[in-house]
């Protein structure tokens, strides 16, 4: 079953257009990643899907839903690119706001928390910590709607290796047990954490693929140059 | 479950409560809210200490001092509103709240709920200093003071909530306060006594909540009874207040550019 369905999405930004027209869909129970360049439009693609983004045209349904409706509210999470939570709050207080609204006790907040490895730090204020840390705080506070699916705009930037590593094998478990995750990155080697691959560039769907097909469809075991013979086989064939 | 377009108590309660949780980590916020409209009571207090009163006319000081109780709250929550709001927008928490179950009104009447108890311990504070300390001679109950003003902060809060849907910048923000707040303040009556003024400034004045909640100030000030004038003003400053919520939640838009 698709979980999300996008077709034919067109958006603007100023007089901009971001998303000339974008149409696809993501299976349930699974880790897409959403990889282009800085600028390629994931995060607009993602807030259209989060139904935040005002859309030109096309239609984007979430769970059967239209993006964004009500019915669709305590099933979808999020977490901005940057993070998103009170700096003015310790990330307990964050935690266990973020899962009221949700319906949930301060019990599943905690647990979020020790999920994201902040539980040292629960009782600190998010303004005292690192970028990381306050990245992870942001995460700690979608995770605990445990919702059906988890839109995550760049969960792991300004991580360290070792946190990175094991925030993908989370979101593995997290696929394993029924969520759809859907994961914006820039960076090529966390593309091979994922089931499938939307790849993205100047707002146009590159390939609708997995690691395993990109890496024969580029000719390269590296998915960075796999990425990149597909860009340039594209280029070539719109210049033919 | 609740739905997004649904009011919840629940969820407007636990916004409030988290709004209050960030006041209670800002200490220095927290004091000058208390301490300092009764600073600034204190200094008009001095001011009119020396000049000799007016024989047949009211003391300067309860009049213009009583007016004060309430200017204070409606200016101080416009602002700390208006900011908070704008930092809601900033940080991108707006956006995300606006992705939960949380609906708008719940958001707002949870900032609305959240000063208005702020704004209920400032006039406690500030009504007791000024009836103790500076001999501020009020008829009627020192009870009804409080409530005026928190109903006052709480118009303050919703045109605060109101005006940041226009500001883009934290410099925007701030200039709104002399646009929304002055105007009101000028054609309240205190400056000058609205029989006396223009036929349309007095017009104009008229359709300004704050002349209301002013003239609420007054009949507490000069009958021991709570008057039926009071009533109907404190009415319409609340009407005024749960308007400009209404308007507030309607530009509230929950997808952007």
């Amino acid at each position: 079953m698709d979980v999300v369905t996008v077709s034919d999405l067109v958006v603007d930004r100023g007089r901009r257009r971001v998303l000339p027209g974008l149409s696809f869909a993501v299976p349930e129970g699974q880790v897409t990643g959403l990889l282009g360049p800085s600028g390629s439009g994931k995060s607009t693609l993602l807030r259209a899907i989060v139904g935040v983004q005002r859309i030109r045209s096309g239609t984007v349904t979430v769970l059967g839903h239209p993006a964004g409706s009500p019915a669709l509210r305590d099933r979808v999470g999020y977490v901005t690119q940057s993070p998103s939570v009170y700096a003015d709050l310790t990330v307990r207080e964050n935690a266990r706001y973020f899962a009221a609204l949700y319906g949930r006790g301060a019990r599943e907040a905690d647990a979020a928390i020790a999920d994201v490895g902040l539980g040292e730090a629960a009782g600190q204020l998010v303004g005292d910590l690192s970028g990381g840390q306050r990245g992870r705080a942001s995460l700690a506070c979608a995770l605990v709607g445990e919702p059906e699916v988890l839109v995550l705009d760049e969960p792991t930037v300004g991580l360290d290796p070792v946190l990175r590593v094991e925030l993908w094998e989370r979101f593995s478990g997290l696929a394993a047990a029924g969520t759809t995750l859907l994961v914006s990155s820039h960076v090529m080697d966390e593309a091979a954490r994922c089931d499938r691959l939307l790849l993205l560039r100047d707002g146009a769907l590159l390939a609708d693929t997995t690691p395993g097909r990109l890496r024969t469809d580029g000719r390269s075991d590296d998915l960075e140059e796999a990425f990149l013979n597909v860009v340039r086989a594209s280029a070539q064939e719109m210049a033919r | 479950m609740s739905t997004a377009t649904h009011l919840s108590p629940r969820l407007t309660t636990t916004t409030a409560v988290r709004v209050l949780r960030q006041l209670r980590h800002d200490h220095r916020t927290i004091a000058m809210l208390l301490v300092l409209p009764s600073l600034l009571l204190g200094l008009l207090y001095l001011l009119w200490q020396d000049v000799p009163p007016v024989p047949g006319q009211p003391d300067v000081f309860d009049r213009v001092g009583l007016t004060m109780l309430g200017v204070f709250p409606f200016v101080v929550m416009f602002l700390v509103t208006s900011i908070a709001m704008l930092r809601e927008r900033t940080s991108g928490t707006l956006e995300r709240l606006l992705s939960t179950p949380l609906s708008r009104l719940d958001l707002l009447l949870g900032y609305g709920l959240a000063f208005g108890l702020a704004a209920a311990l400032q006039a406690a504070v500030t009504v007791t200093v000024a009836t103790t300390l500076y001999d501020l001679d009020v008829a009627g109950s020192v009870g009804l003071v409080v409530l005026i003003a928190v109903v006052d902060a709480v118009l303050g809060v919703a045109l605060g909530l109101l005006a940041s849907a226009f500001a883009r910048s934290e410099f925007q923000a701030v200039q709104f306060m002399p646009v929304i707040v002055l105007p009101q303040f000028f054609l309240c009556g205190l400056l000058v006594p609205r029989e006396q003024m223009a036929g349309w400034l007095q017009a104009v004045s008229d359709v300004l909540p704050l002349t209301y909640a002013v003239e609420a100030l007054r009949e507490v000030g000069r009958s021991v009874e709570a008057t039926g004038t009071m009533w109907t003003d404190v009415g319409i400053v609340a009407g005024a207040a749960l308007l400009a919520l209404a308007l507030a939640a309607a530009t509230l838009r929950r997808r952007t550019d």
